[in-house]
Order: structure tokens, then sequence, then C-alpha cells
């Protein structure tokens, strides 16, 4: 019953969660392994620049292990795995982040309008099991042969398969949310409270907004968690196919797999990709328990 | 019945005298892997590569090729030719002898009757028959008696061993399949998973795109092979594993295809627990240069015809540029190691049509840029050639295959090196290779500057291969993009060739016309820019003995002299 | 209740039939033929004969009707004839698969038992694990082993299976030799030694499913028990002086179960689509295997047959899970 006086100070809102963040130990680690990231990836580049080799120099120092020449050494091409780590990681991170949003927006939407309308419910959840029932590998292939040219035109290659790409992944991992959404909202409508405000005539957006979304806060974390990695390893799928990004351009999820294959001779060139992945759903996971607690009325109380 | 009675005793072969060497089925069981699982074992019906060899452990030819490529008998007595009189002078006629006293597994006799049946199965005009370009120009199949085939040809046809010779077309057991001409085909499921046939083992079980289970054949034609009562092919999983499964667990005796990384193979050699096998035929890795405009901004029907030539490719010596840029030992270094050895040639055997072509094999980044200086493309402020306000700039598209993208990544860097802009692109095989004419990514609509990829022949004769370079098998949208002319090369001298080496019968002669058409392809025009002869690689466990790569005919051509090391 | 899963039932036939037709024009609008899998020395006169017979030359429409017809009648009434020995469906075409030349149902039959087995071993290995670890996750939140399975899940999620598959092939398959890299279809079970060896070649890829089942399910149990234990229910059914034992596994954990139904519901159908990249790793050759094998050949009838298996099953288990939702929390209504 605070929420109404503290509707009227929005800024102490955000301040208030922001100090409950931090109370939380493993968000703030989550935010700070994050940030990191981030650091790593977008101002990595201006401090490390790679040596540019000719190929016969290159081939010359291929298969290096970490020296203070490549500091996490070098692939089967000579290639410096640390530059390629840090542009990989700016690929891997936009399209792991934005494709999730894009199915998280999507799947908590259409969750909602089917759990919370009846009318809807049976159109938007016959739609959600065709996305479920169709074979992705052909849908991505139409979606590619059907789009990447044009806007290809437009944005020019490299922007065009991230759009490609980001989109590709988004539209086809909103299911799940969209189901677990559902069934939460089915549940929560009956809850006194949405009773309570139906009763006193709030409008369905104000109920769904104010009531309604903060509760299910918690389930969509948990997939935003578990999308960012899918994402990421989606995207490696769909360059190996051929349908991603061109070849000379790393991400995380190609390194893995392109690193598959020398894991025996050379396990660094998996251990690298595999930590900055596993590194960045982990922290992720721990920002959105912190955030859950921090969004949570009743926790923020305690 | 007949298959337990032949497994008991085998059995008790084993266990009365296990020392026993020569005797069939007394080394018990042998476990091959074919990573890529054949879907039938009829290979009429499925031209893939698995498939055949699959298949070549049941149904046998006339002949085969042997790990030299020359033509070997297998259910015929001898191999006929012109010196010997099975061939007729004018090349027309040729007469095959079976052996005496041939039985199918089913115990029946072979007879040229079964021959005459196999031709009339794979050229019914409703069947799509996979192998129908082997019984091409037969006028007619004659058989005088039980055990003469008369082949009579429409035309002189210098090289008459196509049909009935090789994995790709063995003889079927006419009683089996007689129901199943043209459209029937496909509802031949009994027979297609499991035929009648005379090599050393007949299938007990087929699983499709899993596993073959075999039995050694009863009624082989000699009593003493083969020395393995069973054998399971199995299927799934990819070249690495294969390998692995082989070279470090042991769990199979011979893997097919064991195409991985160089250090990986020398890793993998040095554990001893058994050896790589490889073997040099036709394939060659190539890139082949686009001669038409493949630009995005001509309308769709223009783009990548001979409408437009290409602003760029079309000057020889930024062809010859990009070739000379190219390091050819250092992509075998990298991407195939004993498999793989650099070339000159499109085609670079059989020996004798094989072209002394070496030119290409030093790289000469400093005479590539001579090259491009010359013809006018001098280097802009970003080191990027430019002439004319154009940008020298390439787009380079291939399948996608981890060595085929190290590859793009190498030449990338050496075309960089003497100032040629490259765009690299890389689509999924069963697009690239699909041909379907609705999509822009197929190999045959080539609308990219440069691709990649590999090609070879049947058998050993090169002359079909070379014939796909003729003026007017240019794909286009007159005929659906089917055309085998991928390059858009296009020279009347070269199609008077074709021409002239399809009426010559002369050995000597064909070879010299065989190795002018290479060159003109390859170091002349440099059209075909050869990368890599890329050989077969097969990994064989230590305890396996008999094993012989050949890349003429199916790796399993000499399955019944494979025995267990003790 | 009874009257929405009648109505449901009935709303799935022509929602099923806009999906099958979806499907279709999905896969025979993808850029690729199945002319891939013919070799390049493979003439082109010849590739179009070929091409001719597996019939993909005819309108779309044709195509889709006969699909129809023969998924719906021919299929059927083969199933009576080999059920009762009876010649009901004598003469009439299949649907066939262009890789193989032959009738896709029996291929999918032959496909089943590996995938059924292994799969769901590890599907049900993955739920077994999963539950306890969320609920006492949630339930000692920030504990020791709370912290110990969160990380457990986030690598078993973030880390993917060509990646662990790979890894316990080299582990236990070649360092070790505990158990084959190579699962063997043709075993059949008949006695102890050959259930021994079964175990033991099902071990890595149930291990390597399991841990990425266990991974996803185990996160939403805990974050939907940790929504619930801060609800004032809890709070008065402690007051009362419940056991924790009561608390937490009656009413704390059935109204946890919502979101936890869904994904179980959600992941059920996927066991009969197998695990397209493990089952290719191990050779388990199961339905998974078949149906990346038959995208990658443009083999439509195989695809289009096996996708519409997965989306009757996809419809059965999310109506299932409707159900299970009105059975969990009673003040869910659809009526």
């Amino acid at each position: 019953m605070t929420e109404t006086t503290n509707l009227d100070k929005p800024e102490s809102q955000v301040a208030a969660i922001w100090r409950q963040f931090r109370e939380h130990k493993g968000a703030v680690f989550g935010l700070a392994v994050l940030g990191f990231l981030v650091v790593f990836v977008l101002i990595g580049p201006l401090l490390w620049q790679a040596e540019t080799l000719k190929v016969s120099e290159a081939l010359k120092v291929k298969n290096q292990g970490p020296s203070l020449r490549f500091p996490l050494g070098t692939d089967q091409l000579g290639r410096d795995m640390l530059d390629r780590m840090m542009s990989a990681g700016q690929v891997s991170l936009a399209v792991g982040f934005i494709a999730m949003m894009i199915a998280i927006f999507f799947g908590t939407f259409i969750g909602i309008l089917a759990g919370y309308f009846k009318r809807l419910d049976g159109p938007l959840m016959r739609l959600t099991d065709m996305f479920l029932a169709l074979p992705l590998i052909p849908l991505l292939l139409v979606m590619v042969m059907l789009f990447r040219d044009r806007i290809a035109k437009v944005v020019g290659p490299e922007m065009g398969a991230f759009i490609l790409i980001v989109f590709a992944i988004g539209l086809t991992s909103w299911m799940h949310a969209a189901r677990i959404v559902r069934g939460e909202v089915l549940a929560l409508k009956e809850r006194e409270y949405v009773l309570a405000a139906r009763s006193i005539g709030a409008p369905p957006r104000r109920i769904i907004l104010r009531h309604i979304l903060p509760n299910v806060i918690s389930p969509v974390m948990v997939a935003a968690t578990l999308g960012i990695a899918e994402a990421i390893i989606t995207e490696s799928v769909l360059s190996f196919l051929g349908l991603g990004f061109p070849p000379d351009f790393p991400t995380w999820g190609r390194l893995l797999f392109d690193g598959l294959q020398y894991m025996q001779l050379y396990p660094e060139r998996v251990i690298w990709p595999g930590l900055a992945i596993s590194l960045t759903v982990l922290s992720v996971n721990y920002i959105g328990d912190g955030l859950r607690d921090a969004l949570d009325p009743k926790a923020r109380g305690r | 019945m007949k298959l337990k009675t032949a497994l008991l005793g085998a059995a008790c072969a084993f266990a009365i005298a296990p020392a026993a060497f020569a005797e069939r089925g007394a080394d018990g069981h042998v476990n091959v892997l074919y990573w890529q699982a054949p879907s039938t074992l009829n290979p009429y019906l499925s031209s893939g590569t698995k498939d055949v060899e699959s298949a070549s452990l049941i149904l046998e030819g006339l002949a085969g090729f042997n790990e030299k490529g020359e033509v070997v008998a297998r259910l015929a007595d001898s191999v006929p030719t012109v010196e010997n009189g099975g061939v007729s002078a004018d090349l027309t006629q040729i007469t095959w002898k079976l052996k005496p006293g041939l039985l199918w597994s089913d115990g029946t006799p072979v007879t040229s009757a079964d021959a005459k049946f196999t031709y009339e199965y794979c050229t019914h005009p409703e069947g799509g028959c996979a192998q129908a370009a082997r019984y091409e120009g037969i006028a007619s199949i004659d058989t005088p008696d039980a055990e003469t085939v008369v082949i009579t040809f429409s035309a002189p046809k210098p090289n008459p061993y196509t049909a009935f010779v090789g994995g790709t077309s063995p003889i079927l057991q006419a009683a089996q399949f007689a129901n199943c001409l043209g459209a029937a085909a496909s509802t031949c499921t009994e027979q297609n998973f499991g035929p009648i046939g005379t090599g050393p083992f007949m299938v007990t079980e087929f699983k499709t795109n899993d596993t073959v289970s075999l039995a050694a054949n009863p009624n082989y034609r000699d009593p003493a092979k083969p020395a393995f009562a069973t054998m399971t092919v199995k299927g799934g999983g990819d070249a690495e594993a294969a390998a692995r499964a082989v070279m470090e667990t042991g769990e199979f005796d011979y893997a097919w295809n064991t195409q991985i990384n160089p250090e990986l193979q020398a890793a993998m050699a040095g554990g001893g627990k058994g050896t790589f096998l490889n073997g040099f035929g036709t394939l060659v890795e190539r890139i082949e240069m686009n001669m038409t405009d493949p630009s995005a901004d001509l309308p769709e029907g223009e783009r990548a015809t001979t409408m437009h030539p290409h602003p760029i490719l079309t000057d020889i010596r930024v062809r010859t540029a990009l070739s000379k840029a190219i390091d050819r030992q250092v992509l075998v270094d990298v991407g195939y190691g004993s498999a793989g050895r650099p070339t000159c040639n499109l085609v670079p055997a059989p020996e004798m049509f094989a072209s002394d072509n070496t030119g290409c094999l030093t790289q000469d980044i400093e005479g590539a840029k001579a090259l491009l200086d010359e013809a006018g493309w001098v280097p802009g402020a970003d080191g990027i050639r430019e002439k004319d306000g154009v940008k020298l700039h390439v787009l380079y598209q291939t399948s996608t295959n981890p060595v085929r993208q190290d590859f793009q990544a190498l030449i990338k860097g050496w075309w960089e090196e003497i100032g040629v802009s490259t765009e690299l692109k890389n689509i999924d095989a069963s697009v690239y290779f699909g041909g379907d004419a609705g999509s822009p990514d197929t190999f045959q609509k080539f609308y990219a500057d440069v691709e990649m990829y590999a090609n070879n022949f049947d058998g050993t004769d090169p002359e079909p291969y070379l014939a796909q370079y003729l003026c007017d098998k240019i794909p286009g949208p007159a005929n659906q993009w089917q055309g085998e002319n991928i390059n858009r090369f296009c020279d009347p001298a070269y199609d008077v060739l074709v021409k002239e080496m399809s009426a010559t019968a002369e050995m000597g002669k064909r070879s010299e016309l065989a190795k002018k058409m290479n060159d003109m392809l390859t170091k002349d025009s440099m059209v075909v820019v050869p990368l890599v002869d890329r050989g077969r690689l097969s990994a064989a466990s230590t305890s396996l003995g008999g094993t012989l790569l050949n890349t003429w005919d199916t790796e399993m051509w000499n399955v019944q002299d494979w025995f267990r090391v003790k | 209740m009874l009257t929405y899963t009648l109505r449901r039932l009935l709303l799935a036939i022509p929602t099923l039939l806009l999906i099958s037709l979806v499907i279709f024009l999905l896969v025979d609008l993808a850029p690729g033929s199945p002319a891939s899998e013919i070799p390049l020395t493979v003439p082109p006169e010849v590739r179009q004969k070929i091409l001719e017979s597996l019939g993909v030359n005819q309108p779309i429409f044709v195509r889709y009707f006969l699909w129809l017809k023969q998924f719906f009648y021919v299929e059927p009434l083969n199933g009576i004839d080999a059920l009762f020995g009876s010649h009901l469906a004598e003469g009439m075409q299949r649907i066939i698969s262009y890789q193989t030349r032959s009738p896709v149902f029996p291929l999918i039959g032959e496909r089943l038992p590996q995938t059924l087995t292994v799969i769901g071993t590890a599907y049900v290995v993955g739920v077994l694990i999963a539950l306890p670890i969320g609920i006492y996750s949630a339930y000692r939140q920030y504990s020791l082993f709370d912290q110990f399975g969160t990380m457990f899940a986030m690598i078993g999620f973030s880390v993917p299976t060509f990646f662990t598959g790979t890894v316990f092939i080299i582990v236990f398959g070649v360092w070790l030799g505990w158990f084959p890299t190579k699962y063997d279809t043709t075993l059949s079970v008949t006695d102890w030694d050959s259930f021994v060896k079964q175990i033991r070649q099902m071990a890595m890829p149930v291990m390597v499913l399991g841990l990425a089942n266990a991974a996803a399910i185990s996160r939403y149990m805990r974050s939907s028990m940790l929504e619930n234990m801060k609800q004032d229910y809890v709070r008065t059914a402690r007051a009362k002086g419940m056991s924790e034992r009561t608390v937490v596994l009656k009413h704390v954990l059935r109204n946890s179960m919502i979101p936890v139904v869904t994904i179980i519901a959600l992941g059920i159908p996927s066991i009969f689509g197998g695990a397209i990249i493990t089952e290719n790793l191990f050779g388990v050759n199961g339905i998974g295997a078949a149906l990346i094998g038959a995208i990658r050949g443009n083999d439509l009838p195989m695809v289009q047959t096996l996708a519409f298996i997965f989306a009757i099953l996809i419809v059965t288990f999310n109506l299932i899970a409707d159900v299970l939702y009105g059975l969990l929390d009673p003040r869910i209504r659809y009526d």
C-alpha cells in the first residue's frame, strides 16, 4: 500500500531499488563481472592493438600458448586470440542481449495478453504452438533467403547480418517465455489484489502494468538469463550453418566451435570463449536475482 | 537357414582351428564406421559415396578399378580389349564373358540376363536412375548365351568401361528386382535395403541412415574368403569422432573419410592404435573466376549472365595476379596435411592425362603486384588498388566447412597484401550445392566474383569432365541455371578440342588433347585456379590387415582380402 | 474443465491443419533442394531425371494434398494392415522419403526406440536432479549449497552440448575408456550382460543431456519457490505451527509448480524430437538425427511428417499443461 505514495516520487523509487540492489552481494559481483566484460570488449581494443602480420609471418607464430606478445595465445592461422576474443565479444554480447530482449518482450507481451484476456488466449496460444512446432533451420533459411540481400542493401552486409540474426533468434525463442508468463498470469489474475483492483474499476492496462507485470518478473528474469546463453550459442550455430556473419567475423560461439577440434592439443582455445560465455550468463543471473529482490516491494520493506 | 549354417560353420571353424588362416569367416567380426551413414543399399537410387560404397560390399560389376586405376575383372572372366578381340576394332561393341559357375548369395546362378536386366532397370524413363550416365551411348545389350554380354554403342566409344564397371554400376539380380522397374522402384523397400549380390558379404539387417549388419556370403566365388564372418557398418557423428573411434578408442577397425586437421592427424597417428591411409584421385579444390558480372545492381535475369562481362576479372592479368599471390603449400599444411598436395592442374590424374604444369606452385607476391600495376590498378590511399575510381574488390564465396573457412582467411590475407580488398561469404552446403533455381546462393548462380569448391570425375576418363567447359553449358536463366560451365568460360577453340576428343580413340592422342584442354583452362587463361589435389584419408586399426585404399573405385573394393592381424 | 478440454481438442484439428500447411510451405520455400545430396559428377540431365522421379517438380498444392491424404488415410490403413494382416492399403502410395526412397513411417518406427530410451532417460534424470536442487536452493537461499547449485546450473546451461559431449568423449571414452563413444542400435537387451552394455552405452549421452535439462529446470524451480516463500500464506502456515516440511513441500511446492509444469510439459515433445547434436555425436541415430539429416538433404516428406508429429505432441502436451494448471491452482478457471 506504500505503492501509491511511491508513485508520486519516482526518483526515490529508483533510489530505493538501487539501495536494495547494492545489498545483494551476488548482484554487485555480477554487475562488476559484466561491467568488466563490457569494458574488455569495448575499451580493450583501444588499449590492445594486435600486430598486423603478413600471412607468412603469422603462420610462423601459429598455435602458440599465452605469452607477453600474445596474452591469450594464437590460433591455427597465427591470429592473436586476445584480439579475436575482444572483437568476438562485441558481437556476442550485443547479439545475446538484444536478441534476448526481443524474445522476452514478445514473450511477455503475448503471454500477458493471452493470460489476461480470455478471448485472445486461444488464438495467441495456438500461434505459440505453431512457432514451437516449426522446424527451426528451414525457418531460418527462409528468413535469410528472403531478407538478407534486402537488408544488406540498406545497411551494409555486416549490419544487415546483425539485424537479421538478432531478429531471427528473437523471433524463434519467445515461445517458452510466453507460455510461462501466461501460466503465471492465469493464476495471478484470480488473486485477491487483482480482484480488488478490478472491483474499484481500474482499467486492464493499469492492472496489468501495476499489479500483474511486477509479479511475473521472477520467471521472466530466469527466462532472460537463460535466453542470453541460448542466443549466444544459437548465433554460433547460425554462423556455422553459413546463415550468420561472414566467416572472418569472429564471435564467442564460433570461436568455441572452431576451437573444439583443437581441444585435445590446445585446450586454451576452447577455455577462453567458454569462460567468457559462462561468465556472461553467470553475471546476468546474479544481476537478475538482485533485481528481482530489489523490485519486489515486500522484500524491499524488510 | 543358409545364413545360420554359414554362421555356425564359421563359429565351429573358429573354435576348432583358430590358426586356420585362409578359411572363410575364421576372423570373426569387423567393425566399419561410415560417419555419413548409407541411406539405401541400391546404388541406382542414390549416388552418394556412402551408399555406393556400402552397396559394393554386396553388389559387384563385371569389372572394377584397382588402386592404380587399371580395369580389373570381377564377375567377368577377363577384361575385354581391342587386342584380345573383346572390343571391336571400330570401338562400337564390347563383349564380356562371365566367370563360369557364379552364384548369387541365394544360391541361384548369375547369368547374362541379370546384366541386361540391370541395364533396363537403370535406363527406364520413369526410374530416375542415379547412375544413368554410366549407361549413356548404349544402343543395345545382347545376351547370345547365359555367360556372354554384348554391349553395342550407338557411336564409337573410346572408353567402353562404363556400364557394369566399378562400384557405381553393379549388376542386380533380375529375379529380385523384376517388379521394381520405373516408378515402382521406390515401392521395393525390401529389395533396395537388402539386395542379393555376388560380393563377399550379404545383408542380414539394414537400418537406414544408421547400421548395416552383414554376414559372409556362403556362395562367394573364392571359398577361402572373406576372412571375416560378420561385419557391421555403423553411421553417425563426424569425421573427427570417426577418426577417434579407430585411432584412440579402438572401438572400430576401419573409418571412412576421416578428414581432420593435420595436427590432430599427427597426434592421433602417434597413438599407435591405427594408421591413416591416403590415396590421391582426381578431386581438386579450386577457385573459379566469374567471367560475368555478378553485381547486385543488375536486374535479376541479367545478373551473372553472359550479357555482362565481369568488369575486373575479364583481364587475365588480374586473374593471374590473384593466382600468383597464393601459396598452395601453406594451404595444404594448414588444411589437409598428408591428405593433400598442391596442384596447378584441373586434371591431376591419371598420370597419362596430367599436364606437367607446375608454374603456380611458387608464390610470387611481387610478381602479382607488378601484374596489377601493369594492368593499371594502382594502390590508393588505404592500400587498396583502384583504377578509374573503382576499387579492386572481390567477393569470395564458398560452402561452410572449417577447412574452407581457413583457406578463405589465408587467401584473403594474401590478396590484401597485393592490394585487393576481399569480402568473404560462406553458405550452407545444402543450399550452395542444392541447385535450387529460386535461391541466390547456389554455386551455379555464382553471385560472387570468385568461388571455391572441389570437383572430380567418375572413373579414369576425363572427357566428360573437360566437356563441362563448353560454351553451351553456361548456366543461366534459360536453362534454370543447370549448366556445368560454372565460370562461364567460352572459347571456340576449346569447343573444337572437346569435339575432337570425343572422336579420338587413340590413347596417346587423347592424353595430348586432355592436357591441352587442362592447360587452356588453367595456366593459359587462369579462369580455373586449382589449389589442392585432395586425396582420400581413411583410418584403419593396426589389427586390421589387407586394407588398400583405392581412389578409382569404392574403398571397400578389396574387402574380401581383409583379415585380422594376430 | 471437461467441456474446456473437449473444446480445445476440437479446436486442435483446424490448428493442426494450419500448422501442417505452414510447415509444408516453409520447407518447400527453403532455398535447398534434394539435389544437394547428388555428387557433382552426376550430369545435370540425370539430376533433372532424378528430381522428376521424386515428384519434386509437381505443383506445391498437389504435393500438399497428396501428403494430407497419405498421412490421414493411407498411413492409418497401413497401420491397420500391419496390425490385423488385412490388405486395405494395397497399391496405395505411402509417404516416401526422398533420401532413402522408402516409406517414412517404418523409418520413424525404427528410430523411436533409441530416442525414447536415451532422450527419455536423460529427461527423467534431468527432472529428478533438478527438482530437489531447485527446492533446496530456494529453501536455503544463498547458502553454500545454493551457490554451488547456481554455478552448476549456469555452467550446464551456458556450455552447449556439442562442447560437453566432446569433453565427455575425450575424458570418459579416450582417457578413461569407461564408456563406448558410439551407440550400438542393434543391441537388444536379453540378459544381465547386454543390460550392462546398454547402460554403459547410454551413460554419456544421458549425462550430457541430463545436465543441460537439469540446469534449466532447476532454475525455474528455484525462482518459483523463492517467489512463493515470501507469500503471506507461508507466514500464516508457519504461524499456525505447521512443520517446515509440510509448509515447504505441501504449500509452497504446489503453488510453485506452475512455471515448472510449463517447462516440463514443453520439454516432453522435445523428447520425441530427440536431441539433434547429442544423437549425432554419439551415433544414437534417433529421430533428432533423422530430422537434421532430412533437413540437410531437403527430404521434404520426411521433414514434413516429423515436424507434423512434433506439432501434434506440442499441442497435446500444452493442453495437458493447461489442465494441470487448473488442478494445481483451483482458482484458475477456463470456463
